[in-house]
């Protein structure tokens, strides 16, 4: 598996999409803020459509759409948090605008640019160039030096954002800062595992790591963990079954973790309330 | 009559050409199937803003598209397929959201259907080996072709929607606004979340099957919440929600008929354009009040 180049390259590249993915997704979790996920994850489908019609570069196109999306939903809310049904207008719309691009685009290419959509919505981590991993590498390491650098600022605004703000941390500016990175990964995610199902690398890792584990940095170690495990595993399953799509592979992969760990938590939950009133000792797990 | 059927184009004539959309049965058929999603959607996305259901919303219309592709793929109707996986999908995400409301978990578990949902029916499409002309218009929606039966489907399906609200819109506005007091009063607050969650499964699948997976949101989310800028009222609010959305679903097939460009461009981006206008003028108006305010106070 490791001697096609193509391979070593989706490795390379999905480990780093995984590990940024993880680390950003248990801070949008521990916000609230999956929804503004998924608004810039169709904000990315919009841009690198409507740069390929315009005739710019496509990736060009999908971070600057995604980096000024997220500032964009950073500046619009209040408190830096743009309201569900704000975000839900604003990118109903963007898809919109999205289909007309992908009209155009589909009739005026020639036709063997008639994947683009396609390959926009649900990606294309097989075909990746030395360029985009070195992109995605990248935008890996910025995502994890911004995100541990402001780890403790951002998990106390997150917490208590009221006593945060008595405390002088500057929480808006971490708000928008934070939704901004988010653009950046966005982008960087949609190019491997496409627009739409970035959301499943975002969310699922997370809140399977949420359901575990209570530490906070301990959380974000297993996200960052489960999304890369995800990656892996999902990338071996399409390549030795090469019917399945490598993208689907993963999203399944991650949303299968996530739904053990609510299994998990569940049996935990029974078996401990079972215990309770025959031991009478509350809170034992 | 059947002369005048014949393509003519947009001319000045406005009667011709408003006649025109009316000669053709797909037309009519595309009419009538979008002013019945248009109603179904006005009614169950003003109660979803209320309720701040959003990304349920949206989520469950994603899970139109793999219910499609799983129909394509086994061959059964692709009304099955899109009324089976919605309502299935609504009970899931009732059952792991549960009653943690508005909390990042819960936020994480409908993502986490999304994501799956949308990875189902990618793998489905692939499987099916039909990705390009199948594709785009289950994500995108097509209004040609509609069938006399499918429209009958979703008239069955709006009244049994309509007929919830007509029995459950009460209690389930007081649950909405105020879930303690409402558990207080004896109103079953939590079988009635449920059970709106089904209502609005069916209503986006319903909706997808016109606009496809992506867009059947714009219907949903847009008109509602231009709704709730306007009023708060009730009764006038979801008169306005769906009106909104049926002007929007006309006007939009109406110009899809007349260009060459897609008709979910058109519905998201009218829908849109209200919403931006509605909020620009009571910005304006606000601020107006807050002057008239501040000149009588002083003097």
């Amino acid at each position: 598996m490791l001697a096609h180049e193509f391979m070593r390259h989706a490795l390379v590249a999905g480990s780093l999409v995984g590990l940024a993915c993880g680390l950003v997704g248990y801070f949008v979790v521990l916000r609230a803020q999956v929804f503004a996920g998924d608004a810039l994850s169709h904000i990315a489908f919009t841009g690198a459509l409507a740069a390929s019609v315009l005739g710019l570069d496509l990736v060009a196109g999908l971070f600057a759409a995604t980096v000024l999306g997220g500032l964009a939903l950073g500046l619009l809310g209040r408190r830096a948090r743009a309201d569900d049904v704000v975000i839900g207008s604003f990118f109903a719309w963007t898809l919109g605008l999205g289909v007309l691009c992908l009209a155009i685009f589909t009739r005026t290419a020639s036709a063997g640019n008639g994947t683009a959509g396609v390959r926009v919505l649900f990606g294309s981590i097989l075909g990746l160039s030395a360029t985009d991993v070195w992109r995605s590498v990248a935008v890996g390491a910025i995502t994890t030096v911004v995100l541990v650098g402001v780890a403790r600022p951002l998990l106390f605004v997150s917490l208590d954002e009221a006593v945060a703000l008595a405390r002088g941390v500057p929480v808006r500016a971490l708000g928008i800062g934070f939704l901004t990175l988010l653009g950046l990964v966005a982008a960087q995610a949609s190019q491997a595992v496409g627009a739409l199902l970035f959301l499943g690398l975002l969310a699922a890792p997370a809140g399977a790591a949420q359901l575990l584990t209570a530490n906070p940095f301990r959380g974000l170690a297993l996200s960052a963990a489960l999304a890369v495990a995800s990656v892996w595993i999902g990338l071996t399953l399409s390549y030795v079954y090469p019917t399945l799509p490598p993208t689907s592979m993963i999203v399944g992969v991650a949303v299968g973790a996530y739904a053990l760990a609510l299994l998990t938590r569940w049996t935990r939950g029974v078996r401990s309330s079972a215990r309770a009133p025959a031991a009478a000792q509350p809170g034992a797990r | 009559m059947v002369e005048a059927a014949a393509f003519q184009g947009l001319g000045w004539n406005v009667w011709a050409d408003v006649r025109e959309l009316f000669a053709y049965p797909f037309m009519v058929n595309a009419l009538a199937a979008g002013t019945i999603v248009a109603l179904t959607a006005g009614v169950t996305g003003w109660f979803m803003v209320l309720r701040r259901q959003t990304f349920a919303g949206h989520t469950l219309s994603v899970v139109a598209f793999p219910g499609a592709a799983a129909a394509s793929l086994a061959g059964a109707p692709l009304a099955a397929g899109y009324f089976g996986f919605c309502a299935a999908g609504a009970l899931v995400l009732a059952a792991a959201t549960g009653a943690r409301r508005g909390s990042g978990a819960e936020s994480a578990a409908t993502g986490a259907l999304q994501a799956l949902a949308l990875a189902a029916g990618f793998l489905f499409v692939n499987l099916y080996d039909g990705v390009l002309t199948g594709l785009d218009s289950l994500l995108f929606g097509t209004f040609l072709g509609i069938t006399t039966g499918q429209v009958e489907t979703l008239l069955g399906v709006a009244l049994l929607t309509i007929a919830f609200f007509g029995v459950a819109g009460r209690p389930l506005l007081f649950a909405s606004l105020d879930a303690d007091v409402a558990r207080a009063s004896g109103v079953p607050v939590t079988p009635l979340g449920v059970c709106f969650l089904l209502v609005l499964g069916l209503s986006v699948a319903e909706t997808s099957q016109i606009t496809g997976a992506l867009l059947v949101f714009a219907l949903l989310v847009t008109p509602a919440a231009t709704a709730h800028e306007l009023t708060s009222r009730t009764g006038v609010g979801i008169a306005l929600s769906v009106g909104i959305a049926l002007a929007v679903t006309w006007l939009g097939l109406a110009l899809a008929y007349y260009s060459i460009y897609p008709v979910g461009f058109y519905v998201t981006s009218l829908a849109f354009a209200v919403y931006v206008g509605v909020r620009i003028v009571r910005m304006l108006g606000g601020r107006r009040r807050g002057a008239l305010h501040l000149a009588l106070e002083t003097g």
